[in-house]
């Protein structure tokens, strides 16, 4: 039995990103909001500690800082033949928990997806015919053109302090920065942070082999600066201790550096951390949220009642909750009926390593999750695409993130992995080696979705959640064609020797890939495509938004935050100046 | 003298009628007694329970023992509902409640004598607008013998002058303004002037810093080298206002100050503060030789100070202005007293969080990473590091104030 | 009543708010706050086993020796600790996967990306692990221990575990192979030899010595400034390193 709680204005499931972004909008326009979080509260100085927070066996090996699966996991396979079995322990993707959410533990780029990602399939129809998107890609424009979502791209930046160089300002190219991005109305709000010898180099060759190299928008900030909520951030210091690590010195943007601080001083918002939402309860017709039903960490189960649902989890989270409620219609990819649970994506990432001379200091450990230098010139559809066989591209990238020994001590193919050779190749390579990577787009497919695991369940009862995904040939040659070029660079930046490594198909959950899992519940045009409508509101129930990755009907050659933030300020907009002028209302009608 | 003065003060408390319930609807005396609720920052001491109410309830650390803090709400039971303003202008301006029993001057009447008594009638005018909240203290903490109020009597005649507020003609009007509010609501004094044994000013130390609470108030007297002597206008003015400048963060009971009072305080009455405090002179002491560089201590602290402070505060003591506050020529840790920077040090501290800087960031804790000497060292390194110059910290001051924060509020 | 100082009740109110029903925990009106407030790892300090038995102790020591051994680039694995740290990290809570979803069923059959699909934990793979390889030794190699054979034969004893060439006795699929406990072993010690000494390993940082990895420095704007130039400052661990005692490093 749960209890009652009294009623709010706003429930918001997650306190991430997104949560917090929505969460302190809304408090500021007058509204009683609760955000459930069902990690704990996390702090700058008590949870990241200087002397604590870069501790890699604790957080990047042992996972301390990440969800545990104990409390809940997916199950995985890589087609529908194929019994899913639970992700054990993450290892492909790492989902992050408690206040902040992910946004604690990220690297920091911070993208704009492309003008033409946002009408990719009319795109590439009109430029190259019908016939060059495969035929069981399920591929879709956005509903939302990259025009509008551009101020909010710039205000998401400006609140985090995001560091970088503009390209594109207002249609004038900018030397220095990537010439192929969509039109900024505005600098990048700090500089760029300084490059290693990896970016140096890297910028030179790619110079010199006709490519337009610029540095990586990164959300580790070069400068102390203020964002437009008057909070302020700290120049980042290079630790190295970045991705998979809570930031100690307040120079990495997160919701704890960024929103936190002026959220918590609105007396009409509260965060219940600890608190797992079990479902988002609907009246009785199914039309209409009514609020939420959460689990605290006793066990005790409570309702809140709200007029207004926000789903601000991590995206396979949301799909999830939608899925466990009952709300919208699971996607059958045998009947292709339903919405929910399709064009899952994720993304597609290979790359180069270049071998160095001992004479040849790459100091990994000093580094920052978004310190690097970027080339987009086979990324999207910055090159042409005739006759290459595939859709989409890549953006090429050469990072230092940081040189943590335990998972990060390159040696040459070869080489054994233990005893005194190991050991000679370990001290001749450490910090003489460089990467040259990918990070490539992932188109959806009829085939891959989500949907509920029918034997595994959760610590509270319920079904995970299954992932059916593979890598398809249109994906794995689109980045076996960039992955060449990312060689190409790595011999012009000098290396003796190049190792390349293609992205395979058999999708495995074990070695980390990325923490980009888009899709399930799309972002569409009419109901038949999607789950939410051009402003995030549901279909089916117009008091209930999503917020999220888990919005993209594909995911392009770029890490999603940047547009996940920029989707919130979106449909912030659109709820603070239509949905409340008349609440419970669709914005489109189907 | 004091003893004629304090007779007929207890005389005119004594001849005060039965309680005259006058229904506060003068906007304009409320209002004013609003604002100067803010100049006295009544909120820090007397806040309630529910984080709102004047409705008081906890215990304030003194050197004699904890005293309660009163609730001033109008309950009638609990708070001062039956008070007059008679009562309330006794109690801000003579430290003598409605039955003649002495106040303890943890309330700074001390202070507060200074005020007028159209002040004490404003301020009493907005109390009265205040919802009354039922909330019964206990007022009787204290361990004998200070548990005798009628010791105050002799107390007050040792450390108390009474008397409004004279202006200096001498002087202009701001600076008048200014010595109003610091000696008077906004009771600086009882915070940065030291005490003497029996808990009074040494009024010949006047706000040249004091211990309270196991922290330390700095000098702030216009010293260049431990008070505000180097510090502008502007800079005082951005302290106070915001909590944040350059070289410094409010954090401890100052960050009370700044988030209850001074940072609600108007742009003039903060310009009042910083022309008096820094035209009202200051001792200059001589600064004492920095401890050499090739010192053992410095050198174990300069390697603590490297890979463990000098992420945030830079290694040259430089900071980030309005995040980590500068360190070289920083008055609160060249203090002779180490208080400030031991607890930082040892228990991390929250800067306060203004509406113009919301962001309050903190110290992490370092208790359980750094040994005594290595407090102690790294201590010693930043207090004599970048033409810094202050007295070497020994273990053993750490090793005590370790003790002291030890304690934890869960 | 509780005695407290002002300002630690400026943070207490923060998290008290509301009142009456256990809601977990909430928060409201201001960033909470403590003082003292952190989340150190304890520290190991070597001495006594507490998981493994001194059989167990004395294979392993010999194991990590091979993987990581002694020579002019860095101590052995033994006395970086390694053994040490393998047997806090099988105490604690990774020893028994505390954190993993370990919910049947366990299936018999699962691929290779599926990843961990095994209902044996860590202190359970060691234990069943190190007896098997313990019972093929007494077989192949006359009554003898692992630790008793010459380094060349432990090599490639070692060598046919990693590839799959040696089967020890009693171990098999899904549950633990013989190749499964090597890359266990492998990945625990090479844990040990670069994971913050505070956790028993790595012992005066030699791991991140050999290399030249700087430890939890938390600032290379110097490198920053000047890209290229080997770096010369040593580590520093979690608990410091010895200038700090004003002794040299």
């Amino acid at each position: 039995m749960s209890t009652r709680l009294p009623r709010k204005d706003v429930v918001i499931v997650g306190l991430g990103w997104t949560g917090s972004i929505m969460a302190y909008e809304l408090a500021k326009a007058g509204l009683d909001v609760v955000a459930i979080e069902r990690g704990p509260w996390r702090d700058t100085a008590s949870d990241y500690n200087i002397a604590t927070a870069p501790d890699e066996l604790r957080y990047a090996v042992r996972q301390d800082i990440f969800l545990r699966p104990a409390q809940d996991t997916q199950t995985a396979r890589n087609n529908m033949s194929q019994t899913a079995l639970p992700i054990r322990k993450y290892g492909s993707y790492l989902p992050g928990n408690g206040v902040g959410g992910a946004g604690v533990h990220w690297n920091g780029h911070t993208w704009r997806f492309f003008p033409t990602d946002f009408n990719l399939r009319t795109h590439y129809t009109q430029k190259y015919g019908a016939g060059i998107i495969p035929e069981d890609c399920t591929v879709q424009d956005w509903p939302v053109s990259y025009d509008e979502l551009e101020p909010h791209y710039d205000f998401f930046e400006k609140v985090c302090g995001i560091s970088g160089k503009a390209g594109n300002i207002r249609g004038t190219i900018q030397p220095g920065g990537n010439p192929f991005e969509g039109w900024r109305s505005d600098e990048y709000p700090t500089k760029p942070l300084k490059p290693n010898l990896g970016q140096t180099m890297f910028h030179k060759a790619a110079t010199e082999l006709g490519l337009h190299p610029f540095p990586l928008p990164s959300a580790n900030i070069s400068e102390a600066y203020t964002n437009p909520y008057g909070v302020r951030l700290a120049p980042c210091t290079y630790c190295g201790f970045c991705e998979w690590f809570g930031c100690a010195n307040y120079s990495k943007s997160s919701p704890q550096t960024c929103v936190l601080p002026v959220l918590m001083r609105q007396t009409n918002f509260e965060a219940r951390t600890l608190c797992e939402v079990m479902k988002v309860n609907t009246t009785p017709d199914g039309k209409m949220a009514t609020g939420v039903t959460y689990v605290d960490s006793a066990g005790r189960e409570w309702e809140q009642p709200a007029d207004m649902v926000l789903l601000c989890a991590y995206a396979i989270f949301n799909v999830r909750l939608l899925m466990l409620s009952n709300i919208g219609t699971q996607y059958d990819p045998v009947n292709n009926t339903g919405t929910l649970g399709r064009n899952y994506a994720y993304q597609t990432n290979a790359g180069s390593v270049g071998w160095y001379g001992k004479d040849v200091n790459f100091n990994p450990f000093a580094g920052a999750g978004s310190l690097g230098m970027m080339a987009d010139d086979f990324n999207g559809d910055n090159f042409d695409h005739t006759g290459l066989g595939f859709i989409g591209g890549a953006n090429i990238a050469c990072n230092t993130t940081g040189g943590r020994p335990i998972s990060n001590r390159p040696v040459p193919p070869g080489t054994p992995r233990w005893g005194s050779a190991w050991k000679k190749a370990t001290v001749d390579n450490y910090g003489h080696s460089q990467g040259v990577g990918t990070q490539g787009s992932s188109m959806s497919y009829r085939d891959v979705y989500l949907d509920l695991d029918p034997t595994y369940k959760d610590r509270l009862g319920r079904p995970l959640m299954r992932m059916t995904f593979d890598f398809k040939e249109n994906d794995l040659k689109m980045s076996r064609y960039v992955v060449d070029q990312t060689a190409r660079i790595a011999r012009a930046m000098g290396a003796n020797q190049v190792t390349t490594t293609y992205k395979q198909a058999g999708w495995s959950v074990v070695p980390y890939q990325t923490t980009h899992n888009t899709g399930g519940a799309v972002m569409s045009s009419t109901p038949q495509d999607g789950v939410v409508n051009r402003y995030t509101q549901h279909w089916d129930v117009p008091n209930l938004f999503v917020s999220g990755a888990c919005l993209f009907p594909q995911n392009a050659g770029y890490n999603p935050t940047g547009t996940v933030g920029a989707l919130a300020y979106w449909a912030l907009d659109a709820i603070k100046n239509q949905y409340l002028k008349n609440p419970g209302q669709p914005m489109v009608q189907a | 003298m004091r003893g004629a003065i304090l007779a007929t003060a207890l005389t005119v408390a004594a001849l005060a009628a039965g309680p005259v319930r006058a229904e506060p609807d003068n906007y304009t005396e409320s209002e004013r007694g609003r604002y100067l609720t803010i100049l006295g920052d009544c909120m820090a001491c007397h806040i309630g329970p529910d984080g709102q109410s004047l409705a008081g309830g906890h215990l304030l650390e003194t050197p004699f023992g904890k005293i309660s803090v009163p609730n001033i709400t109008p309950d009638d039971e609990t708070g001062i509902g039956r008070w007059t303003a008679d009562d309330f202008d006794q109690a801000m301006r003579h430290g003598v409640r409605p039955d003649g029993t002495h106040l303890y001057p943890a309330f700074p009447y001390t202070s507060f004598t200074k005020m007028s008594r159209a002040d004490n009638d404003a301020i009493f005018a907005y109390l009265r607008t205040r919802p009354a909240v039922e909330h019964r203290v206990d007022r009787d903490t204290l361990p004998f013998p200070f548990n005798i109020r009628l010791l105050m009597a002799g107390w007050n005649w040792l450390n108390f002058t009474p008397g409004e507020f004279q202006p200096d003609p001498q002087r202009s009007a701001e600076y008048n303004r200014g010595a109003y509010l610091v000696e008077g609501p906004a009771h600086c004094g009882l915070c940065h002037t030291p005490r003497n044994l029996i808990g009074g000013d040494q009024t010949s130390a006047h706000l040249e810093g004091g211990a309270l609470q196991g922290w330390f108030a700095p000098n702030i007297t216009a010293d260049k080298r431990l008070g505000i002597g180097d510090w502008s206008e502007a800079e005082i003015i951005a302290y106070l206002r915001t909590g944040h400048t350059e070289r410094s963060a409010a954090s401890g009971p100052m960050a009370e100050v700044v988030a209850y009072s001074t940072s609600q305080m108007t742009e003039a009455d903060l310009k009042a503060i910083a022309v008096y405090l820094r035209e009202r002179g200051g001792a200059g002491s001589a600064a004492p030789a920095p401890v050499p560089a090739e010192d053992s201590r410095m050198r174990a602290g300069a390697a603590i100070y490297d890979d463990t402070c000098a992420a945030c505060h830079v290694g040259d003591g430089s900071g980030a202005t309005g995040m980590f506050p500068r360190l070289a020529n920083n008055q609160l840790i060249l203090q002779d007293d180490p208080t400030g920077i031991l607890r930082v040090v040892l228990q991390g501290s929250q800067s306060v969080a203004t509406p113009q800087a919301p962001t309050a960031p903190s110290m992490p804790s370092f208790s359980w990473r750094l040994t005594d000497q290595q407090v102690a060292d790294v201590a010693t390194f930043i207090r004599n590091s970048w033409g810094n110059a202050a007295p070497a910290v020994s273990a053993e001051q750490v090793r005590k104030m370790r003790e002291l924060t030890a304690e934890r509020p869960d | 009543m509780s005695v407290f100082s002002r300002r630690q009740l400026l943070s207490a109110t923060a998290l008290v708010a509301f009142s009456s029903s256990a809601l977990a925990r909430n928060f409201s009106g201001r960033l909470p706050w403590r003082p003292n407030e952190a989340y150190p790892p304890s520290v190991v300090r070597p001495g006594g086993w507490y998981f493994l038995t001194a059989d167990e102790v004395a294979t392993l020591d010999a194991i990590v020796s091979r993987l990581i051994p002694g020579d002019d680039l860095s101590p052995s694995g033994k006395d970086a600790g390694c053994t040490v740290f393998i047997d806090r990290q099988l105490a604690g809570p990774y020893g028994t996967y505390e954190w993993l979803y370990m919910q049947g069923p366990f299936s018999s059959k699962p691929l290779p990306t599926q990843g961990i699909q095994s209902p044996l934990v860590p202190q359970q793979q060691y234990r069943q692990g190190l007896a098997a390889l313990a019972a093929y030794c007494r077989q192949n190699f006359g009554g003898k221990t692992f630790e008793q054979l010459a380094p060349e034969e432990q090599d490639k004893l070692l060598q046919g575990m990693e590839k799959g060439e040696v089967q020890l006795p009693g171990l098999a699929a899904p549950n633990l192979t013989t190749t499964m406990l090597f890359n266990l072993l492998l990945q625990n010690t090479m844990e040990g030899f670069f994971a913050d000494p505070i956790y028993g390993g790595n012992k005066d940082m030699c791991g991140w010595r050999m290399i030249g990895f700087p430890g939890v420095r938390y600032d290379f704007r110097d490198v920053l400034n000047n890209p290229g130039k080997p770096y010369t400052k040593p580590p520093v661990s979690i608990m410091g390193r010895p200038d700090w005692n004003g002794a040299p490093t």
